[in-house]
């Protein structure tokens, strides 16, 4: 199964989503900002990140755009957790060089269906 | 697999109430430019959002929308931060909290008052950057709002007009028709690989619908020389059977649709009988048609499999070490801008105590277990100090290891107990926001200053010292601190000082509520006291007894009860309140300078160093903290006033005695003072001389509740074990001081006769 780097500022959605990558066989390392992810990033070999953009210390979109400078991240997926459905925050992110999106809240299946799609 | 939602909702539910306080306490000293705190405001309402809808708060998160909208637009620079929109703001956090102990509790909520902020938020949010609608109006601002009004409704009316939004006409022809399938057309821009999307997987996907067929075309490719493998110059032809949606099939593309040429086209079904995909004329004809046109039973397996047979994905494998070197330039680069960014938040009242959570009744369970091995280890010492007859180098092997054991017992308990201590700004923290409220309602200017945050104690304390602080606070704010025209007339600054202040004496947690306001008028006090027959009229009383009087029952110095303070509690229950987590407070005031109330409170409710002390053949326990002094008795000291009681000359101050023999062996005959010994205890200001056998070790006892194990007992506070495991009973000074109310009072009368004698 996969390594995901799951990235969110708040407990309870990373509990969520820790949990529900778990129990669909990941392995899981947790970051709290993107400071925290990147350090994390730097140490492993990382299959997939689902990152969230309002962080504190280091935001979202900074934090792909650090680890797309990372040679080992340059074609990793990177999906951001946003709450934001409208075009332009979606855009930003693409930008700064994400795969994709998951838009909130969503469901641990909505998730778990979105992880498969771009782990294949 | 289900996952239920349900078990994260504690955690969404704990860091929304901490993200509610950091939005409040931030808020309160927020300017304009202060990009950090507005960012931190915005983050923690958006968590609140996303969590919300994510675990089934819905009302939550719709409501905490618009919030979040404003702070949005603080945040960009688009809405100025004013004192109505702070107001607004800590208002609509208000609501959130109550939704959210509401759907907690399964209570209900104040839905007109939620209904009303919601209306403002909407209105605020109507009128991009203008001044949010303020509170009702007092009296006395009412005309210039009636001025303020009319303008709004003007600019309200003319900003209508453009609010309409034109509504884009989205209808796709295509949009909802089912086919016999699509024919899609996708040409990736080169560099749509480095998001990390690859179009092996978006084939993936499709080929789950139905049959997949798939042609890449390389005319695009550049000669091998030139080749760059991080770009992407293919492009495919896909023909799909199937009867998804158009919008499914474009769903697939989501992510890249502004990195690519994308035509989806439903097949006709003369297409679908001829699978194979003729390009239609405006297509260029493909140069190398890809694999065997059967559609195999693994779709999925041979649509990548074609893809990769192409090369599209070689970079995906090897990392171009060339890179590399550009790439660590940039990161340096980037990193100072990170550096940049990451500066911590200025400390600012944070309850960010870099904590674990751990559920409170784990901790009491390891108290609990604590305790027992405090008292092992106590049992052990006997066994010890019995063992006298042994063997002598065994004994004192034996003492070794129990000292041993008591210096780990004791270091245990405290770390143990540690784990419950928590620091008072968790108190403290809800004073900048009661303050703001009050004095902005009360029409007064004060300067709130809290120092000694960081003074640590045990959360059951914490939690019943927050409402006798409170009522405190309200108090100083109220009577205490005067209206800004009073105070420079009384050649005072316009604000007023109101300081908290907190730090630990001896085993205690001391708090002081200091205000410099009009301080406490005797005169005024024994006036009052004397209209509510609490005191005799004619009474003389020093300034420090007129001053206790505030803390006597049904008494208030409110001219008119006001609803901030008024409340039906009085400074009688707040002493109460205070005596009952075994704690005091005083209060010191000078006339025009201002008050200080003092509160000096246990630090633990779990342990406490005792006094054993023999009575009646039983052990009794007196807290070490209420003890002043034991004596041996000189008779010549006892001297014996009415109904048997006598009391004791300590000083030039006259205790009542008490012989505890009679008190708690029920009825049993005191014996001889002339052998016996006293323990001068005091509470409240009060003193009694205890009449005790013995005076027995001191140790630290593990308080048993008596309510839970038994039933509530005047003048006892709890109970222990002992090392040889009795039960011994601890006795509850203030409660004794009650059980002895008459005899203390007679005290006082009959002391002034004995000194006339």
């Amino acid at each position: 199964m996969a390594t995901i780097l799951a990235v969110d500022d708040s407990a309870s959605l990373r509990q969520m989503v820790v949990f529900t990558l778990k129990q669909a066989g990941h392995q899981v390392i947790e970051a709290s900002n993107g400071q925290d992810a990147l350090q994390k990033a730097k140490g492993s070999r990382i299959d997939l990140v689902l990152s969230d953009v309002n962080m504190p210390l280091m935001d979202g979109l900074t934090l792909v755009r650090e680890l797309r400078k990372l040679p080992a991240m340059k074609f990793t997926p990177i999906l951001m957790l946003t709450t934001e459905s409208s075009a332009e925050k979606k855009q930003e992110g693409k930008a700064a060089g994400a795969t994709g999106w998951i838009v909130k809240p969503f469901s641990p299946d909505q998730l778990l269906a979105t992880v498969k799609r771009v782990l294949r | 697999m289900a996952i239920d939602v349900g078990q994260f909702i504690n955690t969404f539910l704990e860091e929304s109430f901490e993200g509610l306080e950091l939005i409040e306490s931030q808020l309160l000293d927020l300017r304009d430019d202060d990009a950090e705190a507005v960012n931190a405001i915005f983050r923690a309402a958006h968590s609140i959002k996303g969590g919300a809808g994510t675990f089934g708060f819905q009302a939550v998160g719709d409501f905490t929308h618009g919030v979040e909208t404003l702070l949005d637009q603080v945040r960009t620079g688009v809405r100025p931060v004013t004192d109505e929109l702070k107001a607004l703001l800590l208002e609509a956090g208000d609501c959130i909290r109550d939704m959210l102990v509401a759907a907690r509790d399964g209570a209900q909520t104040d839905a007109a008052r939620i209904a009303r902020v919601q209306e403002r938020i909407d209105a605020s949010l109507r009128a991009p950057g203008k001044r949010p609608i303020p509170f009702p109006p007092s009296e006395g601002a009412r005309e210039l709002e009636a001025d303020r009004r009319s303008l709004e409704e003007g600019a309200s009316n003319v900003q209508s007009g453009s609010d309409e939004g034109v509504v884009a006409d989205t209808t796709d022809p295509g949009l909802g028709l089912r086919g016999p399938g699509w024919r899609i057309r996708f040409v990736p821009d080169p560099d749509v690989m480095r998001t990390g999307n690859d179009p092996l997987r978006l084939f993936a996907v499709l080929a789950d619908f139905g049959d997949l067929q798939v042609r890449c075309e390389l005319e695009g490719l550049p000669p091998l020389a030139e080749l760059d493998p991080e770009e992407c110059r293919m492009s495919w032809l896909l023909t799909l059977v199937s009867d998804v949606n158009k919008t499914d099939v474009e769903e697939v593309f989501e992510w890249v649709l502004d990195e690519c040429t994308l035509e989806v086209e439903a097949l006709d079904t003369a297409q679908v009988g001829d699978i194979d995909p003729v390009a239609n004329d405006e297509i260029t004809p493909p140069s190398l048609p890809v694999g065997p046109a059967s559609m195999a039973s693994d779709h999925e397996a041979v649509a990548s499999e074609r893809a990769r047979s192409v090369g599209g994905t070689a970079c995906l494998e090897t990392v171009p070490d060339a890179a590399e070197g550009t790439s660590l330039e940039a990161r340096g680069v980037g990193g100072v801008a990170v550096a940049g960014r990451s500066t911590p938040l200025p400390e600012r009242r944070s309850t960010d105590t870099g904590s674990i959570r751990v559920g409170i009744d784990k901790i009491d369970g390891l108290i609990n277990l604590v305790g027992e091995l405090v008292i092992t280890q106590s049992m052990l010492g006997q066994i010890g100090d019995e063992m006298v007859s042994g063997e002598q180098a065994c004994l004192e092997r034996l003492l070794e290891g129990l000292a041993q054991l008591e210096r780990n017992t004791r270091e245990l308990q405290e770390s143990v107990m540690n784990i419950r201590m928590l620091p008072i700004s968790f108190v403290f923290n809800r004073f900048p926001r009661l303050v703001h409220d009050l004095s902005a309602r009360l029409g007064k200017r004060i300067e709130l200053r809290l120092s000694g945050e960081q003074t640590e104690l045990d959360k059951t304390v914490m939690e019943k010292i927050g409402d006798p602080l409170v009522h405190l606070v309200r108090n100083a704010i109220d009577h205490g601190i005067e209206l800004p025209q009073k105070r420079i007339a009384a050649g005072k600054p316009e604000s007023g000082q109101l300081h908290l202040h907190a730090y630990h004496k001896g085993g205690n947690i001391v708090i002081e509520i200091r205000d410099d306001g009009a301080g406490l008028d005797p005169r005024r006090l024994i006036a009052k006291a004397v209209e509510r027959g609490i005191v005799a009229p004619g009474q003389e009383l020093t300034d420090e007894q007129a001053h206790e009087l505030i803390f006597a029952a049904g008494f208030s110095t409110a001219e008119q009860v006001s609803d901030v303070s008024g409340r039906g509690v009085g400074m009688d229950v707040v002493r109460k309140n205070i005596k009952a987590l075994g704690g005091s407070v005083e209060v010191r005031s000078r006339p025009g300078r201002g008050c200080t109330f003092v509160i000096r409170l246990p630090l633990t409710l779990a342990i406490m160093d005792g006094q054993l002390v023999r009575v009646g053949g039983e052990i009794y326990i007196v807290p070490l903290v209420s003890i002043v002094e034991s004596l041996q008795v000189r008779p010549e000291a006892v001297h014996s006033l009415a109904e048997r009681q006598l009391v004791y000359r300590l000083r030039d101050e006259y205790i009542p005695i008490v012989f505890l023999v009679e008190l708690l062996a029920d009825g049993r005959p005191p014996g001889s003072l002339a052998s016996a010994l006293l323990v001068v205890v005091e509470a409240d200001g009060q003193k009694l001389a205890l009449v005790v056998e013995d005076l027995l070790g001191q140790q630290q006892v593990v308080i048993k509740a008596l309510e839970t194990n038994f039933r509530r007992i005047e003048g006892l506070s709890g109970a222990t074990i002992l090392g040889d495991g009795t039960v011994a009973l601890i006795l509850d000074v203030s409660g004794l001081i009650g059980l002895c109310g008459g005899r203390r009072e007679a005290a006082g009368e009959v002391a002034a006769g004995v000194d006339a004698a």
